[in-house]
């Protein structure tokens, strides 16, 4: 239990300390969801349609800022030589700062995204649901991303590399999250969809940290 | 390491030697193969077999584009299985087969999403449709080319086998994830009356020929996959037998 | 909890047998044993190529040798080999944004140590008043200093040290000595990788050392 709560109380001073943490995340979503009317024009109708698919895009791309630095700069250190002589399971200390990552990024989206909501002319029926569906979803995005932080680790331009591994395993992610907010907009039932995103959560949370600590294991040779 | 009296084929396999020489054997019996089920089945295809009643002589596209669809998955649960070796069983073959057929797999799915398409045009009036299979078959093209891409970007081979084992069972667990979202995406938003491709129900005379199409291609995969084995092989030696001569070079020369 | 599970006063023995590694096809060295018992200090010398770093992360478990076993003898059933070691190697495992308090409160986390001795590993160290400052205005003698100060934090029998005296001066070099010094009295085991002496009694093994 000490490991991981000092995983967790080192991700947040890091992400307080050198500003990559919350601010900077939202900022990254408030100007992708800005740059949308400027690229499909000011029609409030059109917007207010796409608008679940353009804030689940954007909490999808926030999401991977910074992932590629996750376990790269603790690679560097060689902060990571010690998490492998680590008392607690590579495992736990892995979801450990999963955690931490997506309390710093996926908790804070999903907590402004119904004020982004609000200026694209969303539902007001769908704003729970909304918040909802980012706080059940964002956290499968990051553990998915862990596991391409974990595989690109070692490697010096792994962030595009990162986000061409990590955005196709997304996408059932993206299908249940946006159809969610879709369906509530659209005053219809959504809890099928919410159960499915939180089925493909919890898959995520038992093979993702598995997995990442598999590739940091064994990439080491 | 183990010392067994009679090695299983499995363990002979895991030297490069036996692994030639059974390659060797097996190459030209394969070559024929693959030429004979060609013949076969694109006779079947383009001749013998009827012309849909609905679709008309568009139809034959199947054939070429259904069994890639098949080698698409194929590869990747060969893949699948090899990466079990590399992790697990640290068969020395594995990743050099994985290495393989990664390219060959993007290969056959990228035949598979061109026919696609080339059915599609006459049939949706479009070149792309973001119909549920092809979709589906998109995104397993994604993720071959991530597979390619990690390979790639890790020089040293060991190191890189792994990583890209572990990617592979990530990418072979969620599969099914993404096949049965993007079906559930489809569904939802699915027009009531779309042509859906490779239905049930085909009729006999077109059977014959699809599955001697899949053969053939699964000889040809199998070829082109013990060539590039082969290939991986001799550039894995040519390496070492450039350090060994750079090795030797240094010393003559007292460097 | 915090403390190491093995008591130093358990007797540990490495065994290491007919140990090879091949970087790229080349051979760095081959047939290689180490043994070593709780309380000795092996000192690791070669020429630079002879693989004393890839032996350090091999024994440590990080990486696998291409030949030859790593036994750990002397641990209870439930034990792995890694939650005994201490690797100190050439990137010292600090995060320059934190402090050296910060550091090494997560070292304590993560590696099983008590954060209530970080102040007295410090000043033994001779870096008690580098607590709180960043770690990015830190000289490379005082990051060396706070990266040590780990092995008071967290106490484990075994520490692989690579390089420890690099970037020190005098009297750091003599305040590694003393710690290993007094890590052996306790009953630890360590190997060191440095050609410098380090003023205590230590075995001796040269990679490398016969001319090809």
């Amino acid at each position: 239990m000490n490991a991981l709560f000092a995983v967790i109380r080192r991700e947040i001073t890091l992400a307080r300390r050198i500003g990559a943490g919350a601010e900077l995340g939202i900022v990254f979503f408030l100007i992708l969801i800005s740059v949308v009317p400027f690229a499909i024009g000011a029609d409030q109708k059109l917007i207010g349609r796409i608008a679940p698919a353009i804030l689940w895009l954007a909490a999808l791309l926030a999401t991977l800022l910074g992932l590629d630095r996750l376990l790269q700069a603790d690679e560097e250190d060689g902060i990571v030589d010690h998490l492998l002589l680590g008392d607690t399971p590579l495992m736990l200390v892995l979801a450990a700062k999963a955690l931490a990552h997506w309390l710093v990024t996926g908790l804070p989206l999903s907590l402004v995204a119904p004020l982004l909501g609000l200026m694209l002319a969303i539902e007001p029926g769908a704003m729970l649901p909304l918040t909802i569906s980012l706080l059940i979803g964002t956290p499968a995005l990051t553990l998915i991303g862990l596991v391409g932080a974990s595989l690109t680790v070692s490697l010096k331009r792994g962030g595009l590399l990162l986000s061409v591994l990590v955005l196709p395993l997304s996408i059932p992610t993206l299908i249940f999250g946006a159809t969610v907010v879709k369906e509530a907009a659209a005053g219809r039932a959504y809890e099928t969809p919410l159960m499915l995103l939180a089925g493909v959560s919890l898959i995520m949370l038992v093979i993702a940290p598995l997995a990442a600590a598999g590739a940091l294991r064994f990439a080491r040779n | 390491m183990e010392t067994a009296t009679k090695p299983s084929l499995w363990l002979r396999l895991a030297n490069p030697a036996a692994f030639n020489t059974l390659a060797n054997r097996l190459l030209w019996p394969l070559i024929i193969a693959t030429v004979a089920a060609f013949a076969y089945g694109l006779y079947g295809a383009f001749m013998t077999s009827p012309a849909d009643y609905q679709q008309g002589e568009t139809v034959r596209i199947m054939y070429i584009h259904v069994p890639a669809a098949w080698l698409a998955l194929f590869v990747y649960a060969g893949m699948s299985v090899s990466a079990l070796g590399t992790l697990v069983f640290r068969h020395p073959m594995a990743d050099v087969a994985q290495k393989a057929a990664a390219p060959l797999g993007a290969g056959f799915t990228l035949i598979c999403l061109i026919t696609g398409s080339f059915w599609g045009k006459p049939m949706w009036g479009t070149w792309w449709e973001w119909d549920a299979r092809l979709t589906s078959v998109l995104i397993l093209f994604l993720i071959y080319l991530g597979i390619i891409a990690l390979w790639r970007a890790i020089d040293e081979p060991q190191r890189g086998a792994r990583a890209v084992a572990i990617l592979t069972l990530v990418g072979a667990v969620n599969l099914p994830i993404i096949k049965f979202s993007v079906d559930w995406w489809y569904t939802l938003h699915q027009p009531a009356s779309v042509f859906r491709m490779g239905g049930p129900s085909i009729h006999k005379s077109m059977l014959t020929p699809l599955f001697a199409m899949g053969l053939a291609y699964l000889f040809l995969y199998l070829v082109l996959l013990i060539l590039r084995m082969k290939t991986e092989l001799m550039t894995r030696r040519l390496e070492r037998l450039q350090i060994v001569a750079a090795d030797k070079l240094a010393k003559s020369t007292g460097a | 909890m915090g403390e190491s599970k093995i008591p130093f006063a358990k007797v540990l023995r490495l065994e290491a047998r007919g140990l090879a590694v091949r970087r790229g096809f080349r051979l760095l060295f081959d047939a290689l044993d180490v043994d070593l018992a709780s309380g000795d200090i092996l000192q690791l010398t070669g020429a630079n190529g002879t693989g004393k770093s890839t032996l350090m992360r091999l024994l440590a478990g990080f990486t696998q040798p291409d030949a030859g076993t790593i036994r750990w003898l002397g641990l209870s059933e439930d034990d792995e080999a890694s939650t005994l070691l201490h690797y100190h190697g050439h990137r010292e495992g600090l995060r320059e944004a934190l402090t050296p308090a910060e550091n090494l409160a997560f070292a304590a986390g993560i590696l099983g140590g008590d954060a209530a001795r970080i102040p007295f590993a410090l000043e033994r160290l001779g870096a008690g008043s580098l607590a709180d400052l960043p770690v990015q205005v830190l000289s490379a003698g005082q990051r060396r200093r706070v990266a040590l100060a780990r092995l008071l934090v967290a106490p484990r029998p075994v520490w692989l040290l690579d390089e420890p005296l690099a970037a020190l001066d005098v009297a750091g070099q003599a305040l590694v000595g003393d710690l290993l010094a007094e890590h052996q009295k306790s009953g630890g085991m360590a190997i060191v990788a440095t050609h410098q002496p380090l003023g205590i009694e230590v075995r001796h093994l040269m990679l490398g050392g016969v001319a090809s």
